[in-house]
């Protein structure tokens, strides 16, 4: 039986010594796109640092393929993260180099192949996220969309069994945000590759998801699909699906009397 | 009462906080040097070969692009050098010894230092800022999330790099300095070429050239991590990207003086 992708068991993780992440487990399937969602401050960017080896957890760990990620050392880390893909929010294209110097920067590092077939590569995965032609541009050329699209080009190079797309469509236009719903799609049906979406982006979770994980102050309150989500009788699940503001001890007074410092 | 027992304390806790910030940066200056030789030597069998191009556009960076302003500056102290040799000697009526006062002086002290404090204000900043803006922007995250060291990607380029490219830029510097003071000599006291670089050879010896070149690299090791260790402990914006480029700066030049001192004391 070939190891799950990802596996995180009883992961407890934050920032100096103070948990923002407590008690998470959870597998993501081989072909299966699985999203995280939660709003702001749940700890979503914390628990996907943890995920691909940027942060140790405080208990608890992840494995990548069967093979613990933080019981090695660094180099053994280094190995097991050429296996995964990972699209920063910000892109974090490395700003010296153009576009498709980006792109190859993984097939160059990890791979023996040649220049010419370097290329050939480069020029497919800019045209799989519709960036065929931007090449020679360096990222300080590139909008919020192409920059976004650029960083999964560059995630997918290596055509990995795993990708991390951090907030991949947020602040992007809705028909930018669809394209990139649309090749997350791709990714798993043409490449079987199994994908980690995090965001805030209901439309897109509910389009892509085969199954959403809900983040609430560091706990996960969540697991299902997106039917199972419609469905939820948990207050804040059925909060966060229809959009709704909550402040359960919310006092208008209160509110006032604290601005004014009164209170 | 209260007030006099809580300023020393303020001030030892302060002493001691700089102490633990000193000690921290050190270690970790001292681990980034130690896996950089690690991964120069067993790199390519694990994967994480440092590369020869990397290596070449720093030393292109540090070193080709410096050479204008290290050749200018050596040319001008080489010429303050004889100026200052002749006058002084000339009040013993000995300004032809000035011939070996400037051989004795230039490679094994100013050659190495006008190298060393030219290079940490263009390539200690430079690096600060690069490693800053990179780690600001989330570029070293990148780099390990796909399996590429940033110690191999970024330090050991850096650091082999300056190692390489300085004790060239100081021989550079030594003979430039010695060329220009001898064309002052020979302007005004008459001493030629050949008589004035047969003196240099007597006086130069293997000894000297090993203090030149050796403070060089140490110079470059000094560089390489001030502006590579302030570059990654850079944390919040522009603002202070600018303070840890200002900061590595100084503290490059201060380390580069410290450094030259102690070894002139030890040796």
């Amino acid at each position: 039986m070939r190891a799950a992708p990802l596996s995180i068991s009883n992961l407890t993780g934050g920032y100096n010594g103070q948990p923002v992440i407590h008690d998470c487990s959870m597998t993501i399937g081989h072909g299966e796109v699985v999203v995280i969602m939660g709003g702001s401050g749940s700890g979503k960017s914390t628990f996907l640092r943890h995920l691909i080896g940027l942060k140790p957890p405080m208990q608890g760990d992840v494995s990548l393929f069967g093979e613990s990620l933080y019981a090695v050392d660094e180099l053994t880390r280094l190995r097991l993260l050429k296996g995964v893909g990972v699209a920063f929010q910000s892109g974090a294209l490395l700003s010296s180099l153009s576009v498709g110097e980006n792109v190859a920067l993984p097939l160059v590092e990890h791979t023996a192949l040649d220049r010419e077939m370097i290329d050939l590569i480069v020029r497919m995965k800019l045209d799989f996220v519709g960036l065929l032609g931007k090449e020679d541009l360096l990222p300080a050329e590139l909008s919020g969309g192409m920059l976004k699209r650029a960083a999964v080009a560059r995630a997918i190079a290596l055509d990995p069994r795993l990708t991390f797309l951090d907030e991949p469509s947020a602040g992007l236009d809705p028909v930018i945000a669809a394209a990139l719903d649309e090749l997350i799609l791709k990714l798993r049906d043409s490449l079987g590759m199994s994908v980690v979406v995090v965001t805030h982006e209901l439309e897109s979770a509910f389009k892509i998801a085969d199954r959403i994980v809900v983040l609430d102050r560091g706990y996960i309150i969540f697991t299902g699909s997106v039917a199972d989500i419609h469905n939820s009788p948990n207050s804040r699940i059925r909060n966060l699906v229809n959009r709704i503001a909550e402040d359960e001890d919310f006092d208008p007074e209160m509110h006032l009397r604290r601005l004014v410092g009164e209170a | 009462m209260h007030r006099q027992l809580h300023i020393p304390a303020a001030v030892i806790t302060g002493i001691g906080a700089r102490a633990l910030m000193i000690i921290a940066f050190v270690g970790q200056a001292a681990g980034l040097i130690l896996k950089s030789f690690m991964l120069l030597v067993r790199g390519p069998r694990i994967g994480q070969p440092v590369r020869l191009r990397h290596v070449v556009q720093e030393i292109v960076a540090a070193g080709v692009h410096a050479l204008p302003v290290v050749i200018l500056m050596a040319a001008t102290i080489g010429i303050m050098l004889s100026i200052q040799g002749i006058h002084s000697l000339q009040l013993f009526g000995a300004e032809t010894q000035v011939t070996y006062g400037l051989p004795l002086s230039v490679p094994r002290e100013f050659a190495p230092l006008i190298t060393g404090i030219i290079v940490a204000g263009r390539s200690g900043s430079q690096l600060a800022s690069r490693v800053g803006s990179m780690r600001l922007n989330g570029e070293i995250d990148a780099l390990t999330v796909m399996g590429i060291s940033p110690v191999r990607f970024i330090v050991a380029p850096a650091l082999f790099g300056l190692l390489i490219a300085l004790p060239i830029l100081v021989g550079v510097a030594s003979v430039t300095a010695l060329a220009a003071g001898q064309l002052y000599v020979e302007a005004t006291i008459g001493i030629g070429a050949e008589a004035f670089w047969a003196d240099v050879l007597t006086v130069v010896t293997l000894t000297d050239l090993a203090h030149c070149f050796g403070k060089a690299r140490l110079f470059a090791v000094l560089i390489a991590l001030i502006g590579i260790v302030m570059g990654l402990g850079m944390a919040g914006g522009a603002t202070a990207l600018g303070r840890a480029t200002t900061s590595s700066v100084v503290t490059c030049i201060s380390a580069i003086i410290a450094a030259d001192t102690l070894v002139a004391l030890m040796l």
